[in-house]
């Protein structure tokens, strides 16, 4: 067993009993980027000095006995949408390709409290919009298990890369399922925390109230870790809970007892891969055989869920890229150019004495407006802010947006009641298994129809995790996802973690070409 | 075509800058005047992943100004963004409240002291809180147009005010944004400085024409930016008239197809106003609740804790001081105009004269006087209220008369004396009533010609005697002399 390939707790553990230090910890991870991520392109940045140096600082500090952080020196990997201070950070797009942010996001000034070593942002599909990581601006990312397949996204590079045992533990952030459809694609676990756990704060909005961080790591454990010190209330956010953090760490390896799964009927309906179904029904009868409970349950509304969702995080989007418009950092248009063909259609309708067109011309500040951001967006982003632009629009939002809110609230409703019944709801993250690149990208329909499962528990705000249960013949992992009551990330874990004793299937890793 | 009489129909928005040592939305400082740009933050500039926290202190205040509106306050509140493209907003929407406003539904009261229109409520639509933008600075010189942007401004909490159109003509619109303007003052809610920008007004302006076929309301016209009273007044004067040229050339008027609100500015140089959108069309804001923020839950009884703590407002001070003093309306008037500390000034001189009257007169005509000419805050004015109030006192008493009593008030301020040390100073004692019928009896029997005007009947020429006894005693009280000689006369 090579070093990387163990999970995060045990690295944490061997540190800490001296058993390796931080630096030849994240110079084992920084080789393994070396190796493999030419294929995988999984990073948009890796600093190895920075993050050695920091590492070596961590290992100093351990050897003078002085206190050290809870994630002990641990290589951490950083979806590109967190901001970083004085580090690139891009979203992937080329708006923001040369944006460094002068302050760091909440996470990221937990992450170096905690001494976690940041060893790189991560690619993604551009601001978080997209369930590929294709729509990243820079390159595509591979699936570490078949790299003529997505790593599914948006958050694929933290996915791939922890897959491809490139950090210890990686930052991701689910809207619709940005984390648990990348986690069950590459055959990991990832946790989509209840709205308001995690500080937004620093977090690139793609939609306000359905974005949240959460980690990605090998295991159940290995993300309790994270979790607990992403965790908490920040002044500096609004929308987050202003509630104690449980010690998820301490608690992620307590079994459970008596637990009352739901399982949705409506999650096993048409369109469901067989060989998903097969793995997801496997995995309910191993937790019965763990001496829980399985009974069925109805979310009648989880078939509003995309419906709402892209109406609702559009329209959030296309206010939040408003202020992407070249006037005060990130990609401008090149002026002289523009300002030189605004003369020239101006020279064009005065020889032609059109007198409409030259009525209608853009000033000098709608054109950068417009050629800014026609050259600094991606066909999906655009797509989004159009169609938020026109939910928003006077005489559309209330039969859209206004309505999208009342069927949230329903989507809500459907979760409270099967929550009266059982604590977790079990079923499949995704429909399918990862897809090929390139297979879906002209077809975004049936790319926004992946997050089926996932979009719900973004639009109730509550918690969700994907954790491997399975491969299909190809060899493609399969995730589960079981859902929470609000804050109930604790048992949540618990439960992952207990299945996770059962199973291996986390402890797989992908041959690496 | 025949003239026809109008009334000019006007609503105010007024936003004001609130008071709060930071701004709406982050720590930023809000003083004015800093160098561009330095007073800013990732919030206020709209950075990737920033996020809006409220100013607990910016609601507050907007809570006692909604108050001393008489506005509703709803239980629940929310924040929208407003959505637009301009430089200087550097999120490309801002943080404003649309469809429920923190209050609502209110009134203020305004009054003539010249009495040239009868006392009003104008009614308040709403008034809510927003974040103000920054500055954009253009600098067309050289054909360079350049803009330069200042965001220092940016995310300082606005407090904007919308009245009903229930004014009726400029003087009732001066005294609607002189009584405001007091109102904030008084509460702290804002400096009203409308120099630094702390109170802008827009004002929506049309005309209701007379004609035999009944009343014509001509296309509602908003002046954007109006930022001086004088110039309010002369747009609102000039805005009339167009309206009214303008609707006797076209006949066009209020809800015809067509028309709309049309956005105006205005050139005091020129003295016009002007069209500010090349193409009339009405804007989209696409506003929606801004996810970034909660909304604000206002308990009832919390409401009643901030309107009992509100300060004594100007109208309930003028109430008051006509009430307890027996003060004109237009006394009132010019001492609470003059701020809080004026009227705690005034009714100490008052109490210590004894004399409310009395007390208004010296306060609002010697005192003003030397504030004025002196360019001096109440603060800086030498004489303390009991000071003042014991030569009133004496001036009421008889002690000394009203022209050498001025003499003294101007000593005392030119030499911080006491009213004691300054009559000393000046030798001004109250002359004894023998020696002032001596005085008097002697100037009687040198004037027999006044004497005999006198008693032919021509009363007034005893003022001749007055200053004869002046010359005798600088001390001789005019008013005793009078009365005296006229005696004496008669008896003779």
């Amino acid at each position: 067993m090579s070093l990387i390939s163990k999970s995060a707790a045990e690295h944490l553990r061997d540190l800490e009993a001296r058993k390796v230090s931080s630096v030849e910890l994240t110079r084992a991870y920084l080789d393994q980027i070396q190796k493999h991520d030419a294929k995988i392109k999984a990073f948009l940045l890796v600093d190895p000095d920075a993050a050695l140096a920091r590492a070596k600082g961590i290992d100093d500090r351990r050897a003078a006995g002085k206190p050290v952080g809870k994630l002990g020196g641990l290589p951490v990997a950083i979806k590109d949408v967190m901001c970083t201070q004085g580090v690139k950070t891009t979203c992937a797009s080329k708006i923001l390709e040369n944006f460094v942010p002068p302050y760091d996001a909440t996470v990221i000034k937990k992450l170096k409290a905690a001494d976690a070593v940041l060893i790189g942002k991560t690619n993604m599909d551009e601001f978080a919009m997209g369930g590929s990581t294709e729509n990243s601006a820079y390159f595509k990312t591979a699936n570490p298990w078949d790299t003529s397949r997505v790593p599914g996204g948006s958050s694929g590079g933290s996915a791939a890369c922890q897959a491809a045992m490139m950090a210890a533990l990686s930052l991701g952030t689910d809207t619709g399922g940005s984390i648990r459809q990348p986690a069950a694609f590459c055959g990991i676990t990832g946790l989509k925390p209840t709205y308001g756990r995690v500080s937004r704060y620093g977090l690139v909005a793609f939609a306000s109230s359905l974005d949240q961080i959460g980690p990605f790591g090998q295991t159940a454990e290995d993300c309790a870790l994270l979790l607990e010190v992403l965790a908490g209330h920040d002044p500096l956010d609004s929308t987050s809970a202003n509630i104690p953090t449980p010690e998820y760490s301490k608690t992620v390896n307590q079994p459970l007892k008596g637990l009352k799964l739901g399982i949705a009927r409506e999650y096993f309906a048409e369109g469901l891969n067989s060989e998903i179904e097969a793995a997801v029904r496997a995995a309910i009868k191993a937790y019965e055989s763990l001496g829980a409970t399985a009974k069925e349950v109805s979310m009648p509304n989880t078939k509003y869920g995309i419906a709402t969702y892209y109406i609702i995080a559009p329209s959030e989007a296309s206010s939040n890229l408003a202020r992407y418009d070249g006037v005060h950092y990130g990609y401008r248009t090149e002026e002289k150019q523009m300002l030189a063909e605004l003369a020239d259609e101006q020279k064009r309708y005065e020889a032609e004495k059109n007198q409409k067109k030259l009525a209608d011309m853009d000033t000098p500040l709608i054109r950068l407006y417009r050629k800014t951001r026609a050259e600094g967006f991606g066909p999906e982003v655009k797509r989004r802010i159009m169609l938020g632009t026109y939910t928003l629009s006077a005489g559309y939002y209330d039969a859209y947006y206004l309505k999208a809110l009342k069927v949230r609230r329903l989507i809500r409703g459907d979760y409270d009641k099967a929550f009266e019944e059982v604590d977790f709801l079990v079923g499949p993250t995704t429909p399918s298994p990862a897809f090929k690149i390139g297979e879906k990208i002209d077809d975004p329909l049936s790319m926004y129809l992946e997050d089926l499962y996932t979009v719900p528990t973004n639009l109730a705000g509550l918690a969700g995790i994907s954790i491997p249960c399975g491969f299909t013949k190809s060899g493609l992992p399969i995730g589960l996802q079981m859902q929470c009551r609000a804050f109930d990330e604790e048992r949540l874990l618990q439960a992952a973690a207990m299945y996770q004793k059962a199973t291996d299937w986390h402890m797989k890793r992908p041959a690496l070409a | 075509m025949p003239d026809h009489s109008y009334d000019l129909i006007v609503g105010l928005e007024t936003h004001v800058q609130l008071l709060t040592e930071t701004k709406l939305f982050c720590g930023c400082s809000t003083k004015f005047g800093a160098p561009p740009n330095t007073q800013t933050c990732p919030v206020c500039i709209g950075m990737p992943g920033s996020l809006p926290v409220m100013n607990r202190r910016a609601f507050e205040l907007s809570l006692q100004a909604a108050l001393a509106l008489n506005c509703e306050i709803p239980e629940f509140t929310k924040w929208d963004r407003k959505q637009y493209y301009y430089p200087d907003l550097p999120k490309g929407y801002q943080i404003s409240q649309y469809d429920l406003p923190m209050s609502q539904k209110g009134w203020l009261e305004i009054h003539d002291p010249k009495g040239r229109f009868q006392p009003k409520k104008v009614g308040i639509i709403r008034a809510h809180l927003e974040e103000d933008a920054g500055k954009s600075l253009h600098d067309e010189a050289a054909g360079k147009a350049d803009s330069r942007i200042d965001l220092n401004r940016t995310g300082t909490p606005l407090l904007e005010i919308v009245s009903a159109p229930d004014i009726r003509s400029q003087e009732e619109t001066r005294a609607y944004l002189t009584e405001l303007k007091l109102l904030l003052t008084y509460l702290g809610v804002s400096d009203c400085n409308m120099q630094e920008g702390s109170l802008r007004v827009d004002a929506n302006v049309n005309i209701h024409i007379e004609t035999p076929q009944g009343k014509i309301a001509t296309p509602i016209v908003e002046i954007k930016n109006l930022n001086s009273f004088r110039f309010i007044e002369r747009a609102l004067a000039y805005e009339a008239k167009r309206q009214y040229e303008i609707w006797q050339e076209t006949g066009k008027k209020f809800g015809d197809p067509g028309t709309f609100k049309q956005t105006r500015g205005w050139d005091d140089a020129k003295g016009i106003t002007f069209a500010q959108r090349e193409k009339e069309e009405s804007s989209d804001y696409r506003y929606f609740p801004d996810p970034d923020l909660c909304p604000v839950v206002t308990a009832a009884a919390r409401v009643e804790e901030v309107r009992r703590g509100l300060t004594e407002l100007p109208a309930a001070i003028r109430h008051r001081l006509e009430a307890s003093h027996g003060i004109t309306p237009y006394d009132s008037d010019v001492i609470v105009a003059q701020g809080r500390a004026t009227v705690d000034y005034y009714e100490a001189v008052a109490k210590a004269a004894g004399d409310g009257k009395k007390a208004a007169n010296w306060v609002t005509q010697e005192v003003m006087r030397v504030l004025n000419e002196q360019g001096w805050t109440l603060a800086q004015f030498p004489l303390t209220a009991a000071s003042l109030g014991d030569l009133v006192k004496r001036v009421i008493g008889g002690e000394i008369e009203i022209t050498r009593a001025k003499e003294v008030f101007n000593d005392m301020v030119a030499n911080k004396r006491s009213a004691t040390e300054s009559m000393q100073a000046l030798g001004i004692a109250k002359v004894d009533t023998s020696e002032l019928e001596a005085i008097c009896k002697e100037i009687v029997a040198a004037n027999p010609k006044i004497v005999a005007d006198v008693k032919g009947g021509k009363q007034q020429a005893v003022g001749a005697l007055l200053g004869q006894a002046k010359k005798k005693n600088p001390n001789a009280n005019p008013n005793d002399v009078r009365r005296i000689c006229l005696e004496l006369i008669e008896k003779a």
